[in-house]
């Protein structure tokens, strides 16, 4: 384990160093994709989670080398890829985002750097299924909203799955849930191609292309970006990027009017297949897991940075719409009333979204951290201002009379004699706050922030393994918010012990029956 | 009773309401420095609103109230300002006031509740008022409850703490809105005492009360108050044996035969 630590901490070292040393030298140019968004196209080395691979990240790489470019990956949530490239997050994006009408309305594509079809699949001994017509009553597992369900639908009479994970699908093929998958050929190919138990059947279904997605006032950026694609493909670059990752296919072939056979190996393809065909033992899915830790320790501080700075914002801001709402005019306090309404009237989710990619249109602008340190803040900060102005009236009126009676300006009492009180009472239910916001803010996950959520994404479909990793981010969140769960008991213990006249509040269970109360 | 003292309390005309009618009309009336007062009367006669209105917790309608020189007065429908509200904060800090529940702060000491008015509001150096809050404990017969915390207090120690706080601020004239009806009856006698050691050493008191006898044996003065309205006040005794209103007789009379006085 040390060897390899210090092996990496080298490979660091001179890649950073290398790609400083090019920085200033070449103009960036930043790429949107989703680590998330599954294999062959871009996703986590299996045998290291920090690297990003996939013939995607591949042909980003040579076009960038082509154009004089850096590289910059940006990570983004796939739905979010194209609304994340017209708010300016990246210059282009590419994760196998298909050229339909309905993208070419908002952005610009360029010419496609891939072509495929749908593949069908079914088990090795079943011969009751030869093409897409034979599927007709039988249960057939695809992607949810994809080209695949459509056509499926087209043929009517299918009793379609749809799943969210392809691997799940083929699973349940392999089980007999389902009678047939049906994929688009690169996921397919990832996915069972190596499966002795499963076998492809059937003539290529449809068509589809994939091309980088460009700004549409990014006039030349497009040409540059088609022009890259173009000699990439006539070098033969682009070529030996499909060899590599066992892509080059007869429409392929086609589309390229190349139809010399493959001269370099399929070594992308078969790493893969190598780390997938073996049934892992339980000591080896350990050994894995171990390796994922400091991908995860690191989502950790940024979950906990997230978490800390929304929090302070909600407890400022809390607190000014509390003293608001109880001291201010009228007016002022109904602003405070409608804030604090609509916020908590309306999900965190959606502020989130209109912050981050609503405000822009307006000109307003913050970074994916400040926008989910702040939409969280906002939020949060409605539900601190009730429980302050529920702890300033959890005082009883005499306290605020009695202090008053002592001479007391309305200032003085306040900050002497009612607010430490009302401290006491905030305590706890602010802690617990705490807490469930350090679990709401898995949300900023999809606005582009590799938190501990986005973290357990990544690695669970590199690995096809939603278990263990799930334990693990589990178990971390448990840890950060365990502190917090403590303090509050703390401190609800102490402000029943200066209530033990019984007057206010207990620290016992008195409802449970016991000894005093039969 | 000392005839020769000089007003320190005059109210005139003080009238005061709330949304759901008047409770107190045209109260006047005159106390001497060094005066014990008890006011008796039904309950929802205006006595407690009485004593919250003199010391400005419940700001008066109209009228006026003058306590050891300040005078806060007011004529009917004047809105507050900002210098009546001042008159009302200097008044408030020439008078003491006890309340039923006694009200001490529960997240402070004892010796802390009893500080923090002077070191707050006066301003005073923490080890002056430190020996002050110290000679004030003993006073009231509270030595070694320093560090006590209010609900680790019986109701007598609390009351009697509450007077003690009261004190501190060395005011002109203390009020006790119903002191003792919140305290088991062995532990009336002990709060009494207190306010007698005051009365013997000059301290001017008005106390709301249904103690009949402390108010009997112990007052200079008796106001009798129904319905808004101080029906009768007269010395302690004369008031008792002979009094001149029917409503204050028939409020007595049903005292008497409930054997308390």
């Amino acid at each position: 384990m040390k060897k390899f630590s210090i092996l990496l901490a080298l490979i660091l070292l001179i890649f950073t160093s290398a790609s400083s040393l090019e920085a200033q030298e070449l103009k960036e140019l930043t790429w949107g994709g989703d680590s998330e968004g599954g294999f062959p196209y871009m996703f986590s080395n299996p045998t290291n989670t920090d690297e990003l691979i996939g013939f995607e990240v591949d042909i980003v790489d040579a076009l960038a080398e082509q154009m004089g470019r850096k590289p910059v990956y940006v990570n983004n949530a796939w739905e979010n890829l194209i609304p994340g490239l017209n708010r300016k997050l990246y210059d282009i994006s590419i994760n196998g985002l298909e050229v339909t009408p309905e993208h070419k309305e908002v952005v610009n594509f360029s010419i496609p750097y891939y072509k495929t079809f749908l593949q069908l699949a079914v088990r090795k001994e079943d011969n009751s299924i030869k093409d897409l017509e034979d599927c007709k009553g039988k249960k057939v597992g695809t992607l949810k909203e994809s080209y695949a369900q459509e056509i499926l639908e087209e043929i009517g009479d299918v009793d379609i799955k749809t799943y969210n994970v392809e691997a799940n699908t083929y699973e349940d093929l392999a089980n007999g849930r389902l009678d047939a998958a049906f994929f688009d050929h690169p996921i397919a190919l990832y996915s069972a191609g190596f499966n002795p138990e499963i076998k492809f059947i059937g003539p290529p279904v449809g068509e589809l292309e994939y091309a980088i997605a460009i700004r549409k006032e990014d006039k030349e950026l497009l040409k540059e970006v088609n022009m890259a694609l173009a000699a990439l493909r006539d070098s033969g670059k682009l070529r030996e990027i499909y060899d590599r990752w066992n892509l080059w296919t007869p429409i392929m072939a086609a589309e390229f009017n190349d139809y010399s056979p493959s001269k370099i190996e399929a070594s992308r393809y078969n790493e893969w297949s190598e780390t997938h065909r073996p049934e892992l033992t339980f000591a080896m899915r350990l050994e894995r897991y171990k390796d994922v830790l400091p991908a995860f320790g690191r989502a950790a501080i940024v979950t906990m940075q997230v978490s800390i700075t929304a929090m302070i914002i909600a407890i400022t801001l809390g607190l000014t719409l509390a003293l608001a709402r109880v001291f201010s005019p009228k007016w002022i306090s109904s602003i405070a009333t409608i804030y604090i309404e609509i916020v908590r009237g309306t999900p965190v989710l959606i502020q989130l979204f209109f912050i981050f990619y609503g405000l822009p249109s307006v000109g307003i602008k913050f970074s994916p951290f400040w926008a989910g340190a702040i939409a969280l803040g906002l939020n949060y900060a409605a539900y601190e201002a009730e429980i302050y102005r529920s702890g300033l009236f959890a005082i009883p009126r005499t306290q605020w009379e009695s202090a008053l009676a002592l001479g007391m300006t309305r200032w003085q009492a306040m900050r002497e004699v009612i607010l430490p009180q009302a401290v006491r009472v905030v305590i706890p239910p602010i802690t617990n706050d705490f807490i469930s916001l350090l679990k709401d803010s898995s949300l900023v996950s999809i606005i582009t922030m590799v938190d501990l959520t986005k973290t357990y994404g990544q690695v669970s479909a590199t690995y096809y393994d939603y278990f263990g990793p799930g334990i693990m981010v589990a178990i971390i969140y448990l840890l950060l918010g365990l502190p917090f769960v403590r303090f509050a008991r703390y401190t609800e213990k102490r402000l029943a012990a200066v209530d033990k006249d019984g007057k206010h509040g207990h620290r016992e269970n008195i409802y449970r029956s016991s000894a005093r109360y039969i | 009773m000392n005839i020769t003292n000089k007003p320190l309390i005059v109210v005139e005309n003080l009238y005061k309401g709330f949304e759901d009618g008047e409770v107190l009309r045209n109260v006047s009336f005159t106390i001497r420095e060094g005066d014990l007062a008890s006011i008796i009367g039904p309950s929802g006669c205006g006595k407690s609103t009485f004593l919250r209105c003199l010391n400005c917790l419940e700001l008066l309608d109209s009228g006026s109230i003058s306590i050891a020189g300040v005078k806060i007065s007011r004529s009917p429908g004047q809105i507050p300002d900002e210098k009546m509200l001042d008159i009302a904060h200097e008044i408030r800090s020439e008078v003491g006031m006890v309340f039923q529940s006694y009200n001490l702060f529960p997240h402070k000491t004892i010796i802390e509740n009893i500080m923090l008015a002077p070191m707050v509001v006066k301003k005073q150096p923490k080890d002056e008022v430190y020996d002050l809050a110290i000679k004030l404990l003993e006073k009231v017969g509270l030595k070694g409850f320093a560090s006590k915390y209010p609900s680790t207090l019986s109701g007598g120690q609390g009351q009697r703490a509450a007077i003690a706080r009261a004190l501190a601020m060395n005011p002109r004239v203390m009020l006790y809105d119903e002191p003792t009806s919140a305290l088991d009856p062995e532990l009336v006698g002990e709060v009494l005492q207190v306010m007698k050691d005051l009365d013997a050493e000059g301290m001017t008191q008005i106390i709301v009360t249904h103690e009949m006898k402390f108010a009997r044996d112990a007052s200079d003065y008796i106001i009798f108050m129904d319905k808004g309205e101080i029906v009768e006040y007269d010395d302690g005794d004369i008031l008792f044996a002979s009094p001149k209103n029917e409503r204050t007789k028939a409020f007595l009379r049903h005292f008497v035969n409930t054997g308390v006085a």
